[in-house]
């Protein structure tokens, strides 16, 4: 069973969006993904700066088995990436909802409402389907 | 659904992830894939590798047969058990597959095939069989556990009647022996010690929960990719198939060009070869730079040649991304290899990249 957070919001390809105190938008990806991923060897994050168009490839996670694209949930720009996955991309298997995170994004206005983020309750159902 | 080997209940119930592999259901990993893999580096681990074929052949004319269908010379196993790896080819030097062929004595000849190959190898040795007048059985009723890592004998022979027990240590590496209804091999495909043992279908999962109550880990195709990797051996139909021939496979060891009287299927295209010179070679990469090589990369040359990886991965032992790759026979000691649009450095070794647990690649 995947840890699914009430707090969070989630993507159908398995991101998942955290708003922080400051408006800056954190995204990772969920338990299921880093779990149907396996064990990760290796993470390439994107720079500060860097703008980003919705539904971009962003980030890539690497497991021993394959490498996966990561997808910005949002139009905007870079505000950070998790240096610290460089030396330990096994902390996305550890703990993806936290030190796992991938990077911080300044959503371009009005991207964050044309993203239609899953609830924690939907992205549930559409793992229920996914068979997951 | 795919084809599924006696332990494939077994899998399930102890939480593999199943996948398609050559279309059977197979275990690809029951937890941590590394775990798994430093399981068999560090102590023992247990592989269902009941997915490939035993095909047994027997009759007067079955050595004369094999030396014709097989490119290495089965003239070289002289005593009881021992086994050869080799190539079967096509007429044009392509490998069909890479197999492991015991001399079983007055009994025949034992062959392991691979499981994607199975219906294609077995088609192509009957149809040539027959007129040796070699009968060809395939031995579906057998189950095959692969048991491997410094640990693996001692534990592996704990399942035998302790009257077999001294004859199966006592098995050189590269040989089998008939223990009652066992196989046994000091065989493997991980670069460690172990057995590969054949046994009926039925004494499959008690074994195998035999093992894991002795401390040897169940192990899935997952970590039995990045061993043999780090091992430096071949994955048919990722480093060779019916496109490519021995010598550009890092296989010419395997073909005996020797006595120059043998007749063997694609003969006349390996000489033509080795008279010329194979253009492309297989060689070992390490990655210099962060990443992880992946089979199909695009490799650049120095001079402007190209090649492709055929097997890549994360290596466990080395912290670092290992492969095997398909470049220029030229090619030197370094190379850049394409990632995502992205030029990295690797560097070009000769495999095998780890054995006995010790990591031969700096």
């Amino acid at each position: 069973m995947s840890n699914i957070p009430a707090d969070l919001r989630y993507t159908k390809s398995h991101e998942w969006v955290r708003t922080l105190a400051d408006g800056t938008l954190e995204v990772g990806i969920t338990d299921h993904a880093q779990h149907a991923l396996g064990d990760l060897v290796f993470v390439e994050v994107p720079e500060a700066g860097r703008s980003v168009k919705a539904n971009e490839p962003c980030a890539v996670v690497e497991s021993v088995k394959a490498a996966s694209d990561v997808y910005a949930p949002f139009a905007g720009q870079v505000v950070a990436g998790n240096s610290r996955l460089t030396a330990e991309p096994e902390t996305v298997n550890t703990e993806p909802y936290a030190g796992g995170w991938l990077m911080r994004l300044k959503a371009a206005p009005g991207s964050l409402e044309a993203a239609q983020l899953l609830s924690p309750a939907d992205y549930q159902k559409l793992l229920d389907a996914e068979g997951g | 659904m795919g084809r599924r080997t006696p332990l494939f209940e077994l899998h399930r119930e102890l939480n593999a992830r199943i996948v398609d592999f050559g279309g059977w259901d197979m275990p690809v990993q029951y937890g941590s894939q590394i775990g798994e893999h430093h399981a068999v580096r560090r102590a023992a681990g247990v592989f269902d590798v009941s997915h490939m074929c035993v095909v047994d052949l027997s009759g007067t004319r079955t050595p004369e047969f094999l030396r014709e269908l097989l490119a290495n010379d089965v003239a070289k196993l002289k005593s009881h058990g021992k086994a050869l790896y080799s190539c079967m080819l096509n007429e044009q030097g392509g490998v069909l597959d890479d197999l492991i062929v015991y001399f079983l004595g007055d009994s025949g000849y034992r062959l392991v095939v691979n499981a994607g190959t199975r219906d294609k190898d077995v088609a192509w040795i009957r149809a040539r069989a027959a007129a040796h007048g070699v009968q060809v059985k395939e031995r579906s009723d057998l189950a095959m556990l692969a048991v491997q890592g410094p640990q693996a004998r001692a534990k592996a022979v704990q399942l035998l009647p302790p009257a077999d027990v001294d004859a199966a240590l006592a098995l050189d590496t590269f040989s089998g022996r008939q223990l009652g209804g066992w196989f046994v091999a000091r065989t493997g495909y991980t670069g460690e010690d172990g057995f590969e043992i054949m046994l009926p279908a039925e004494d499959a999962v008690p074994a195998w929960r035999s093992l894991n109550a002795l401390g040897v880990a169940s192990c899935g195709l997952g970590a039995r990719d990045t061993l043999r990797l780090e091992a430096g051996m071949n994955l048919y139909g990722n480093d060779m198939d019916e496109s490519t021939q021995p010598f550009e496979s890092g296989l010419a060891w395997t073909v005996a060009l020797e006595p120059r009287t043998r007749r063997f299927v694609g003969r006349g295209a390996l000489e033509a070869i080795a008279q010329a010179g194979s253009p492309r070679k297989l060689v070992g990469l390490v990655l210099e730079d962060r990443g992880v090589l992946r089979s199909h990369q695009k490799v650049l040359v120095a001079d402007g040649g190209a090649g492709e990886i055929t097997s890549g991965t994360f290596s466990p032992t080395l912290e670092r991304s290992i492969a095997l790759a398909r470049v220029p026979a030229q090619t030197g000691a370094q190379v850049q290899v394409d990632i995502r649009g992205k030029l990295l450095n690797a560097r070009v070794v000769r495999p095998p990249f780890v054995r006995f647990g010790r990591a031969l690649i700096t």
